[in-house]
């Protein structure tokens, strides 16, 4: 009996495994491959890669259902992925097309995705975390069954208005998730100097909001936590939950490249984190006639999208005046 | 009968309508729940519909005014209450590269309808930090209408077609028009984005008054009216999008133009308005032309500066005379009581 209720959840667990890694794979194959192009200038927007820190964004909303909504910042490729963001729009994007995300209007910073629950992200730091908890608001007064996550960097801990927005959803008890992605750095400058005590748990906690941090990038480990407050909002809890984890960026705060000749950090500081690269750590866990197939099918979707974007057309002169109002 | 009532009574009863209508409708901001109601503009709406729809916030202008966004990005339509327009400063970012940007950024994806109110001080004091009229910045950005009605008809009017716009709608009240008196319907009505109203007819010259001083400017009527001169008087009402047809018609007739702001002149209302009216009678018509504002100063306190510091009735009056009479012969009316309609009484 009991090796007989233990076997559902070990298949459970194998789809799990292999839906995780094909997410984490996706969002990396797709990064580099933009890395790749990048040097063509086909694609004119500044890109803020995610490309070690897709933990977090998988991780996370492994833990979400379609109908919660996710709020994030200029470096959201892998959000916009990973919780179930148009692909070939994202791309289409990027190459500056009609048939992206923002209409060719928004790039890289503003990806948005409504169908799958991703609002549209800011390129101005802190921006989108009170827009997150002013949607917390209205799901909470409409009686909805979902919930909001709202991504930030460890810098948009710095912005006032982080504080503000902590305050409110903690007084208004939202159905709200602040996920701190800390890379340590906000573009070359360590929170060691921007923070005299390097506690940002401890700034959502003075508003009484239950705090975790989650240390190694480790993608299981986010996603079983963020789970939990995902469950306990679910079953009548309340919100706000605050996670911090705790990542790392691999490549430049902007654009395709390494920066570690700039001497603000050191190869030796990343390579830690490159070792336990979650791709890798994911990847061994699927067993290796599902893992070809998911990177084949993966490959191929990527091929598709960049080859559709190239083709894609531009707007028209006409979308240059369209949608200023309502 | 006519039914009369104050400025801030039809703004309370334009959002209590609003209310009633739409249960999507909601009203917060400092202090909108306290004893005095933003001098009654939000009174008894927590009664009738809840704290969940009327609320008191925390001192947090920059959090609650990208809150009001989140809120109108999930389908809500806030009214986001300030009781000084010095205070959105604190909101400029989320007013400005969210609510404004949003609609074009993500191409047509979303929209975001919301409305600021706030208000505009004036005398007794108020000084640096409580008076500014700063609406010109909003208009400066394509993505956020601009209105700032007078009379208590345009107050109630224009706040329930701000509710309903779908963008964000930045809602201007002086503090002295909410004393106003006048006629306002019962049934909801509105007063749509981009209608100029012509307040008062005139051949020899336009005056264009935004906000409190188009009270200022109808006075001017009357004081140029004993000069045996006819002045044509404007209320934009909607700033952006900016009624200029009406303006400019006005302007072909007259050929003299003076815009009075409730602003300071530099970059403000008054300089756009005055642009795009040359811009399209230059060449037709020779229009002569001038701006009245703020003092190039801060707000000062004390009374006799602060006196100098606004225009008025007869400054305007006297403008309008040395634009009109080509002499150059300098005139300043006296003071008539007859012509101070509003009830005001300070402090506040
Ligand atoms: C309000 C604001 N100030 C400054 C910037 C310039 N800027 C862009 S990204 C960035 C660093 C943000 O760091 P963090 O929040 O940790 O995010 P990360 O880039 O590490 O993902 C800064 C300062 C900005 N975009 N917005
Ligand atoms: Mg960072």
């Amino acid at each position: 009996m009991a090796e007989f209720s233990f076997f559902p959840s070990t298949e459970r667990k194998t789809a799990m495994y292999e839906r995780i890694y094909r997410s984490l794979y996706r969002i990396r194959r797709v990064e580099e491959r933009i890395a790749e192009v990048y040097p063509t200038d086909t694609i004119k927007s500044p890109v803020h890669l995610s490309i070690g820190q897709e933990a977090v964004s998988v991780g996370v909303c492994e833990a979400l259902r379609p109908q919660d909504v996710v709020f994030g910042t200029y470096r959201s490729h892998a959000l916009f992925l990973a919780k179930g963001g148009d692909l070939k729009a994202m791309i289409a994007e990027l190459y500056g097309k009609v048939t992206g995300v923002a209409r060719g209007k928004g790039g890289s910073m503003h990806m948005i995705d409504l169908k799958a629950g991703v609002m549209g992200t800011s390129a101005v730091v802190g921006t989108t975390v009170p827009n997150a908890v002013g949607y917390a608001y209205a799901v909470k007064y409409r009686r909805e069954n979902r919930l909001v996550v709202s991504f930030l960097g460890d810098g948009g801990v710095d912005e006032g208005v982080f504080a503000e927005s902590l305050n409110f959803a903690a007084l208004k008890k939202l159905p709200i998730i602040f996920i701190c992605e800390n890379n340590g750095y906000a573009i070359h400058t360590h929170q060691r100097l921007r923070h005299p005590a390097l506690n940002i748990c401890d700034r959502a906690a003075v508003y009484g909001i239950p705090t975790e941090r989650i240390e190694n990038n480790e993608t299981l480990r986010i996603h079983e936590r963020v789970k939990s407050a995902v469950d306990a909002i679910e079953n009548g809890g309340q919100g706000p939950y605050f996670f911090e984890c705790m990542t790392y960026r691999w490549k430049e705060h902007v654009g395709p490249n390494e920066d570690y000749q700039l001497g603000y950090r050191s190869r030796e500081e990343a390579e830690p984190w490159m070792r336990n690269d979650q791709v890798g750590v994911l990847g061994a866990l699927v067993e290796e006639s599902a893992r070809k197939s998911i990177e084949q099918a993966v490959d191929a979707e990527i091929a598709e999208a960049f080859a559709l974007a190239e083709s894609d057309p531009f707007p028209a002169a006409s979308e240059l005046m369209a949608d200023v109002y309502k | 009968m006519e039914r009369i009532i104050q400025y801030t009574e039809a703004l309370r009863e334009a959002a209590d309508q609003e209310m009633e209508r739409d249960a999507s409708v909601l009203v917060f901001g400092l202090d909108v729940d306290d004893p005095k109601a933003i001098q009654g503009t939000t009174r008894g709406l927590l009664e009738r519909y809840g704290a969940e729809r009327v609320f008191g916030t925390p001192l947090s202008e920059d959090a609650m005014t990208g809150a009001a966004i989140g809120m109108a990005l999930a389908g809500l339509r806030p009214v986001h209450v300030h009781i000084r327009m010095d205070f959105l400063m604190l909101a400029m970012n989320q007013l400005v590269n969210v609510a404004a940007k949003s609609r074009y950024m993500f191409g047509g994806a979303v929209h975001v309808p919301m409305v600021v109110r706030s208000m505009i001080g004036k005398s007794w004091g108020q000084g640096a930090q409580h008076s500014q009229g700063l609406y010109s910045f909003f208009m400066h950005v394509p993505g956020l209408k601009v209105v700032a009605p007078t009379t208590p008809y345009d107050a109630k009017g224009c706040l329930i077609a701000a509710i309903r716009d779908d963008n964000p709608v930045m809602f201007v009240e002086h503090r002295i028009l909410h004393f106003q008196k006048g006629p306002v319907p019962e049934a909801p009505y509105s007063v749509p984005p981009g209608k100029a109203r012509v307040t008062a007819k005139g051949d020899d010259i336009t005056l264009v008054g935004i906000s409190y001083m188009q009270v200022e400017c109808q006075r001017a009527h009357h004081y140029l009216a004993g000069e045996e001169i006819g002045a044509e008087v404007i209320d934009p009402i909607w700033l952006s999008p900016l009624d200029i047809d009406t303006i400019v018609d006005s302007v072909r007739r007259t050929g003299r133009l003076l815009v009075v702001d409730n602003g300071w002149s530099t970059c403000g209302a008054s300089a756009e308005i005055i642009a795009q009216v040359m811009e399209q009678l230059q060449g037709e018509r020779e229009v002569r032309v001038k701006r009245m504002g703020f003092a190039p100063v801060t707000c000062p306190t004390t009374p006799n500066l602060e006196d100098a510091y606004y225009p008025n009735a007869r400054t305007i009056a006297a403008a309008a005379y040395w634009m009109v009479r080509a002499s150059g012969a300098s005139w300043m009316p006296e003071e008539r009581k007859d012509l101070q309609s509003i009830e005001f009484k300070g402090p506040f």
